[in-house]
């Protein structure tokens, strides 16, 4: 999924302070997931604009509303009704859905709740981590199953560098040296051999760098 | 090894048969160029070729191809590192060709610090190649005429190519065969990171031999003499892939006040003794960083002086 965290609410707050007419709108997607963007976060910081109002002498009023995904035109069309009375909107949905509320509501302010980090998934309650760098072109089986580009600071694909620290990466004790765990896993598979193989200079056409990307499956295109 | 690769005097040197001593130093936070030449005046006649680092440690410094063109006027033969996370693969075959051009024939591949650890941890890392694919870029451009594309080059650059070995990073098991696979993208000669747990190097250095590693490539062993106690806990503790025993630790406290660096520079001579003797090293790399001025005195005193001219 992708992984969210909330924008501070000071940060929130200063956005949105010249506005008396607020509409914030969440996610039933990822954000809902990882508990940053649905039904009950847009509820929580409904009330904390409403608290922060009053605690200010300040009049407003705010409306809330999920989408079952922002990602998707057809969910977002479902505001078009209502958007229009607003002076601001606030996703919390991943940075797509304030992008396609732009993009089908020219003239609202629409403004980010969230801060987008990644693609991962929960390893403990509480705790996400990355997994997918989005390069177009997956290679993991090549690592036991393990995303360097993703998963080493350097999206080294030779090897851990001199830096591996007892499983640790060079940047911080809190960051697993995802090398050492592969190679490990590679040993433990008996299959050490794969990873002597010389990988050469990956093409990131496919990745961020070839430009903004866009998929068209012809299949699929009405 | 018959044929030159590049004809530079640390390949000559090696080629040659005899124990290689190269040195280090580390280009200016600023244009001082007075002060580099100070520093490497130190080196010169006492190492073979002095390494020049690219922002080591991700700080900002003169550029490594600049501060390795004022060694070359300095009469200096500089090895010119190059890491992989401040260009990519335009930039590291431009600036191989620039480097050539100007009359540098050694050059180091590395990947490079992580900018986390350096003065500007807000920048963006590039890391489009890595430093294994570093190694056979330079090897393709040198050996093939052909730039990474596979389109032709028309004059090749004639490099002596280098690559670093940490023998004490995890996983340990692993070092021997990233060695192996860098001298098999191309690395000609190998310089290792700082040495002090001498039992695991000795490890290190068994499997590579075994392996027939040392036939393929000279292996230059590093040391770097400790100036104080501080220094050592601080590697022990905050340089992440070096392994400083404790009972070196004692040794250099033990030494008592005013004594601690040369107890260091004791140390780094019986090592560069062990390693002259050591199957399957070619030389040492010495880092002295930020003590330049000590390196006439560590050469003298570990007898590799006058250095051979080839």
């Amino acid at each position: 999924m992708i992984v969210a965290e909330p924008k501070p609410i000071k940060e929130i707050l200063e956005m949105v302070k010249d506005f008396k007419k607020v509409l914030i709108i969440g996610c039933k997607g990822c954000v809902t997931v990882c508990n940053v963007g649905g039904s009950k976060e847009v509820g929580i910081l409904a009330s904390t604009l409403r608290i922060d109002a009053k605690k200010n002498g300040k009049k407003i009023e705010v409306e809330e509303h999920t989408l079952e995904r922002q990602c998707d035109p057809e969910y977002v069309d479902e505001i078009k009704d209502i958007i229009n009375d607003y002076e601001a909107v606030i996703s919390i949905a991943c940075g797509v859905g304030p992008q396609f509320l732009s993009e089908r509501f020219p003239s609202a302010r629409v403004f980010p709740g969230v801060n987008t980090k990644f693609m991962g998934g929960a390893t403990e309650h509480g705790i996400w981590s990355e997994r997918c760098a989005g390069c177009g072109q997956c290679v993991i089986h090549y690592f036991g199953g393990i995303c360097p580009i993703a998963r080493c600071s350097k999206s080294l694909l030779n090897g851990p560098c001199g830096g591996s620290d007892h499983g640790k990466c060079e940047i911080s004790k809190d960051v697993d040296c995802i090398w050492d765990i592969i190679v490990r896993k590679m040993m433990e598979q008996d299959r050490l051999d794969e990873l002597l193989e010389f990988k050469p200079p990956k093409s990131w056409t496919t990745a961020r760098d070839g430009g903004p990307r866009q998929l068209i499956r012809e299949e699929l295109v009405i | 090894m018959s044929e030159f690769k590049s004809g530079s005097n640390l390949e000559k040197i090696l080629k040659a048969g005899h124990f290689a001593f190269t040195g280090e130093c580390g280009p200016p936070q600023g244009a001082n160029v007075d002060h580099l030449k100070e520093k490497a005046g130190h080196l010169k006649g006492c190492v073979d070729a002095v390494n020049i680092t690219d922002n080591q440690t991700a700080v900002v410094r003169m550029s490594s191809w600049a501060a390795s063109l004022i060694l070359l006027d300095e009469g200096i033969e500089p090895n010119f590192q190059m890491v992989c996370r401040d260009r990519n693969r335009l930039a590291i075959q431009s600036d191989i060709l620039g480097v050539y051009a100007h009359g540098i024939r050694n050059m180091l591949c590395l990947s490079g610090d992580h900018q986390k650890f350096g003065n500007h941890p807000d920048a963006k890392n590039v890391f489009d190649i890595d430093s294994m694919q570093l190694i056979y870029t330079a090897k393709t451009m040198r050996d093939e005429g052909k730039f990474l594309n596979g389109q032709d080059l028309d004059v090749s650059p004639k490099l002596f190519i280098g690559a670093a070995s940490n023998p004490f990073a995890e996983p340990f098991e692993f070092r021997v065969h990233r060695l192996a696979k860098k001298i098999a993208a191309g690395a000609g000669f190998i310089q290792t990171q700082c040495i002090y747990n001498m039992d695991k190097f000795r490890e290190f250095m068994k499997r590579a031999v075994d392996m027939g590693l040392h036939e393929k490539c000279y292996i230059l062993a590093g040391v770097t003499p400790m100036k104080s106690v501080g220094m050592a806990r601080y590697m022990a503790k905050s340089v992440p892939g070096m392994d400083v025993p404790g009972s070196l630790i004692k040794r250099l406290q033990g030494a008592g006040k005013g004594k601690v660096a040369e107890e260091g520079i004791k140390f780094a001579l019986e090592q560069i003794e062990e390693f002259k003797e050591m199957e399957g090293i070619a030389g040492v790399h010495l880092m002295a960083i930020e003590w330049e001025h000590k390196v006439p005195e560590i050469a003298e005193r570990a007898g590799v002086l006058p250095r051979p001219t080839v």
